[in-house]
């Protein structure tokens, strides 16, 4: 199959607005006359299931939470980036997609960013206008602050709770429409399968985790903004419930998977403090705006500070090695995600690691303490520091944090045209649920912006033009395709229940983690890729024989949700080491060991992996096929990304 | 492997802890205990062990409500000794770490108590009232598109400040939980405020109040007696001034309003 990624002709800054005006549009007294699905209710999916009723559509949006509110984008923390220049400081549309081009290693396509750049700036004003309480200058105006891989201020925050705000903005927006009777929402109902009529989507199977009913659901197009799959890793920044099951169930049924290996390890979270540990919690990289990161200059003094021997306000302003302001002076504490995380793991794996584990480096805000006060810090990143203090007991007023990388968010998912529709007709994936935008590195702050752009200013466009092309008669769900897909699903969870094994989901969950760390987590090679595919599908068997789960499917039964979920996280672990084998360069996340220049940073080999990597899927147990689209650059030079 | 403090020693533990299979079935409290519980671990993680424990006994695991587990998205909702979220001021559930217990406690653990939160099982709450709510006027209308641009709206940064306080509101349910009256004031006080603090907010102030307030009412919640209790064991510091705010804002559009609904 080829893929036709669907990229308008013309110059780069004229795409968007011919696409605008060449889409077909379905006229105001028809758009009543369908009705689209909508799964996931963050910002990508709320933002697009209440613009999409504004329009005059039928919505039913879907979530797995008790609330609309409570999908994990309320956890962003630092900002939303928009080029908007408020700051007069250099910042346009092309300083903003040129940044997240080069941020993403060369390996997002122009046309996508270009237009997400665009849009950024329609998102501050719909947000303003919603009533986000964006940060404000004394002069009434919005607030900005910088972010890693940028050297503009064009991030706007709300504190350190920007997610929340944008959520709850979003989530307003589709409460105006729920009361309208435009969405008709689903809570606790998670989807289990995709239905297709005919190669098209047309409706989807879900499961009330309350009452464990299984229900059809059907439509004229299904939008999927179901998130990231980084609790493949077990440990990551993801809430506890993320998880992979609606878009790899739309995969297992045609849907390509693009770039599954690019993940990205954000340099600043708590670091790991035990094995019972369930979830690492991040801290905002708006922190290395002020506070420097450093470690030890000798082994032998990293030593006698794990051991308890000195105390880290022993260690002179001499003896500190402020490792990213030593080796990238341009960037300092601000280089690329990316770039932090591979110099912390470095610095550790030198020995020069802190904290009792020795897996942590200092991020000390001392200087910046010193130079304002606790107050003016406290301004800034209150609630960051009062989060710390919980977790870890100890005060960052006083101390400097101790960081660690830990996984956080993934640049891969479906595969997408221009206009965000999968491989499946009448499939279309948003947010961080498609692979679209971020290259194989996302930039801070960027994730709220694409989630938002893709729901609130690309889908309600692009959709219009699918659903113009299609019959507007009654969809229902008396199709034999629906009646197969339920019975597949409810086969599927007696499967679940019957197994009866030893061993409980979460335990499958952490080995399968374990692998996935160890080796296909921040620096990867072929030999170990290798081992971790044997040992994932040894897992994956062992899974099906042994996992236990106690109760019924007709009851609030999390074992039993977790266990459908890990299940597919197997799969998808598979496919993610197949990716990351496959491609034998190093690109933003994605750190082969064989592939570095000889100062240790990532090497990219352009003339043979400048393309998106998208899988088939083609059956149980059957290798997937790659295809390849290849990236056309014709606005950025390619070039070694540098931040020194 | 050690945690940031080498010297915590592990704790052993009784739980007490509310069962209850459906909404339409009586509950009980049954007894659990826990071992070797790291006083570096989060609740929650204390709640995960034990249920490992019970599910490789083949017993049903407790089902809490419980998502981000960094204090953001409000969904654990659990009464711990009495009190909404436990002993540590300013704090949820999740963020709550086992170093505020000592080896030997007695811990109880209960779901929310209010009629407007029916228990869906164990500690796990229906809180789909607060939605309604929202629904009912929580919101600026405006569709997406055409608005003006973002630095055309100023809005005082002292304003802008407290519209933020208000609206850092998790909707967990605290506040229901610690009112001897199941009220739902602090909740609907911390929206409206944040509403009608802002510029955008003041086209549709009156019939917001109105209509979040008679939804509020319907859902069963209670009235508000002024005890504070909300207040003070709110997780994210909501103030009770708030409440004060959405009294004055809902008598002045009683009294002003050309609302006939």
């Amino acid at each position: 199959m080829l893929l036709d990624s669907k990229i308008p002709e013309g110059p780069l800054a004229e795409k968007w607005d011919k696409h605008k005006f060449n889409v077909k549009l379905v006229n105001p007294a028809n758009k009543r006359k369908y009705d689209v699905i909508v799964v996931g209710t963050g910002l990508a999916g709320a933002s697009a299931a209440a613009s999409l009723a504004e329009l005059g559509y039928n919505v039913k949006a879907f979530t797995f939470h008790d609330s609309p509110r409570r999908a994990h984008s309320i956890a962003a923390q630092g900002g939303i980036n928009a080029a908007k220049n408020y700051q007069n400081d250099g910042d346009s549309v092309f300083r903003l997609f040129y940044d997240t081009i080069k941020g993403g290693d060369y390996r997002a396509r122009e046309a996508n960013v270009y237009r997400l750049a665009q849009v950024s700036v329609n998102i501050i004003d719909q947000c303003v206008a919603q009533g986000v309480p964006f940060a404000r200058e004394y002069g009434g105006l919005l607030a900005n602050r910088s972010f890693g891989g940028a050297q503009v201020s064009r991030t706007f925050y709300a504190r350190g709770q920007t997610g929340q705000q944008l959520l709850i903005g979003a989530y307003s927006a589709l409460s105006r429409q729920i009361a309208y009777g435009k969405v008709k929402m689903y809570t606790r109902t998670e989807m289990l399968d995709l239905v297709m009529i005919d190669g098209v989507a047309r409706g989807i199977v879900t499961r009330n985790v309350v009452t464990g009913e299984i229900e059809n659901h059907a439509a004229h197009a299904v939008v999927l903004a179901t998130g990231g799959y980084g609790n493949v890793f077990y440990l990551s920044t993801n809430a506890k419930q993320s998880n992979v099951t609606a878009a790899w169930r739309a995969h297992k049924k045609g849907a390509f998977f693009a770039n599954p290996c690019f993940t990205q390890i954000h340099p600043t979270c708590i670091p790991v403090s035990g094995d019972y540990q369930s979830k690492l919690t991040l801290m905002s990289e708006s922190l290395r705006n002020d506070g420097r990161v450093w470690v030890p200059k000798t082994v032998e003094m990293a030593e006698r500070l794990r051991k308890g021997e000195i105390r880290v306000q022993d260690i002179q302003e001499d003896d500190r090695d402020y490792f990213l302001e030593r080796k990238y002076p341009a960037f300092g504490n601000l280089v690329p995600r990316d770039v932090a995380s591979r110099n912390a793991k470095q610095m550790c794996d030198e020995g020069r690691g802190v904290g009792s584990t020795g897996l942590a480096v200092y991020l000390d805000f001392a200087e910046i303490i010193q130079r304002t006060s606790a107050d003016a810090v406290s301004q800034k990143y209150g609630n960051l520091f009062a989060m710390y203090e919980k977790i870890t007991g100890e005060d960052p007023y006083k101390m400097p944090m101790r960081i660690y990388p830990a996984v956080h968010y993934t640049m891969g998912g479906l595969w997408v045209d221009y206009n965000l529709q999968t491989t499946i007709p009448g499939l279309y994936a948003t947010g961080e649920s498609n692979f679209s935008d971020h290259g194989a590195n996302r930039l801070g702050a960027s994730a709220l912006m694409q989630g938002l752009a893709d729901g609130y200013f690309v889908i309600p466009y692009t959709i219009g033009d699918y659903l113009a092309q299609t019959p507007p008669k009654p969809v229902d769900t008396q199709h034999p395709a629906f009646a197969e897909a339920k019975a597949g699903v409810q086969a599927r969870t007696e499967q679940l229940l019957s197994i009866n094994g030893t061993r409980t989901p979460d335990d499958f969950h952490k080995a399968l983690g374990h692998l996935m760390w160890e080796y296909c987590g921040m620096a990867r090679n072929a030999e170990g890729l290798r081992h971790a595919k044997a040992e994932i599908q040894r897992l994956r068997k062992e899974f099906w024989s042994d996992v236990k789960i106690v109760g019924t499917g007709e009851e609030l039964n999390p074992t039993l949700e977790k266990a459908g979920r890990v299940a597919d996280f197997l799969e998808l672990g598979e496919l993610m080491v197949d990716d990351a084998l496959a491609r034998n360069e190093s690109c933003g996340g994605h750190f082969r060991e064989e592939y570095q220049t000889p100062e240790g940073e990532a090497l990219r080999d352009d003339e043979h992996f400048a393309y998106v990597a998208a899988w088939e899927y083609r059956g149980e147990n059957v290798p997937e096929t790659l295809h390849k689209e290849d990236l056309q650059f014709e606005n950025v030079k390619l070039t070694q990304r540098s931040y020194k | 492997m050690a945690g940031s403090n080498p010297n915590a020693k592990p704790m052993n533990l009784t739980l007490n802890v509310w069962r209850q299979p459906n909404r339409h079935t009586q509950g009980k409290i049954v007894e659990y205990k826990v071992k070797d519980i790291s006083p570096e671990m989060s609740f929650l993680e204390m709640l995960d062990v034990l249920n490992e424990d019970l599910l490789r006994a083949g017993q049903d695991p407790v089902a809490f409500d419980h998502d981000c587990r960094e204090g953001i998205c409000g969904s654990c909702d659990l009464f711990i000794n009495g009190r909404s979220h436990g002993p540590e001021k300013g704090t949820t559930t999740c963020q709550l770490h086992m170093r505020k217990f000592s080896d030997g406690d007695t811990i109880t653990i209960e779901p929310w108590r209010a009629t407007a939160f029916p228990v869906n099982k164990d500690l796990s709450v229906d809180r789909s009232a607060f939605d309604r709510i929202i629904q009912a006027g929580g919101y600026i209308s405006v569709n997406t598109g055409g608005v003006p641009d973002g630095n055309e709206i100023p809005v005082p940064k002292d304003l802008a400040d407290r519209a933020f306080e208000a609206a850092t509101c998790i909707a967990c349910g605290a506040c229901v939980a610690a009112c001897k009256n199941a009220s739902a004031m602090l909740f609907v006080s911390a929206k409206v405020s944040q509403l009608s603090l802002l510029p955008q907010g003041q086209p549709e102030r009156k019939t917001r109040v109105e209509n979040m307030v008679a939804q509020m009412d319907k859902e069963g919640f209670g009235a508000c007696s002024n005890i504070g209790s909300c207040a003070a064991e709110c997780p994210v510091g909501i103030s009770l001034e708030n409440i004060a705010i959405l009294n004055r804002e809902f008598l002045t559009a009683k009294a002003t309003s050309n609302n006939l609904a």
